[in-house]
């Protein structure tokens, strides 16, 4: 792969796109361990109706992880400068995450030259669930 | 509603290691394919000291303090009506397993839309490491269904 660089790059190019698994009960069950974050509402199905929920959903935090990817496929995160994100609607059992990313702006900053990449995470049907962006630094 | 005093409150300081064994679960558990994250060989090769904590991963051990929602419980909300609005990180050094990072959130805001229906809490944490260096940012607001 050749070495990214801000030159090689130009607003509006898409960096590399990637889908997930299916999001299963194993898959919470197990983010919930490996993350820390315990809430039942992630894992147990009585507390979730109990809330008012049909069923348990998603952590925000699992597509955040899975969004990063395409970051760190893309560049070293060593260059990651900054990433954020909105959750813009729950993610269900059953969803297929694909991520997605794409140059906004170039621009230089503490010395540095930077783009910011503007990601979104979308399920099978293409309803949006996250969107945000990040900054990272290219040689 | 929540009550505002609590705005400028601070919580949950505490230290958190970043362990190898909790690495290679979180890239499992994210379905990481890329090596360095879950293969020390791999990260050595990348010329990474060892496995590299990802991204997500400081919020994960934020998550570490002994009572992670028990800022919910003192401000009286209930954790089934709560959902993560949104969450922004701001990277200063590169953090790697045996770093041992200390925590401190703060309570910036507390605010209300459509009368009240929906509450929102406004948290940023910082994280040092064992240098006592600013490693990273953290901010992320909850969101309350209070309807």
């Amino acid at each position: 792969m050749s070495e990214i660089t801000y030159a090689s790059v130009k607003v509006g190019d898409v960096i590399p796109a990637l889908t997930k698994d299916e999001i299963t009960r194993i898959t919470l069950g197990l983010f919930a361990g490996a993350s820390g974050d315990h809430n039942p509402i992630h894992i147990d199905i009585d507390f979730a109706r109990a809330a008012g929920m049909e069923d348990v959903f998603a952590h925000g935090m699992l597509s955040m992880a899975y969004l990063a990817q395409i970051l760190t496929n893309w560049v070293p995160q060593t260059a990651l400068r900054s990433y954020a994100v909105r959750f813009t609607a729950i993610t269900h059992l059953k969803d297929r995450i694909s991520c997605s990313g794409e140059i906004t702006e170039k621009f230089q900053e503490n010395g540095e030259t930077r783009v910011r990449v503007a990601v979104r995470a979308a399920n099978q049907d293409g309803d949006v669930k996250l969107a945000g962006d990040a900054v990272i630094v290219l040689p | 509603m929540i009550d505002r005093s609590h705005i400028g409150r601070e919580f949950g300081v505490h230290t958190a290691d970043i362990e190898k064994g909790r690495l290679r679960f979180f890239a499992k558990a994210t379905g990481e394919t890329n090596p360095i994250y879950f293969d020390e060989d791999a990260a050595k090769a990348a010329d990474l000291p060892t496995l590299p904590s990802p991204p997500t991963f400081l919020f994960s051990m934020d998550m570490e303090v002994p009572e992670p929602f028990e800022i919910l419980s003192v401000l009286n909300v209930d954790l089934g009506k709560v959902l993560h609005g949104n969450q922004a990180f701001e990277y200063f050094k590169d953090v790697y397993a045996g770093d041992a990072i200390t925590f401190r959130s703060e309570i910036t805001d507390i605010f209300d839309k459509k009368g009240g229906a929906l509450e929102f809490i406004d948290v940023k944490t910082r994280a040092t490491n064992q240098q006592g260096d600013l490693v990273a940012e953290m901010a992320r607001t909850f969101v309350i269904r209070n309807g």
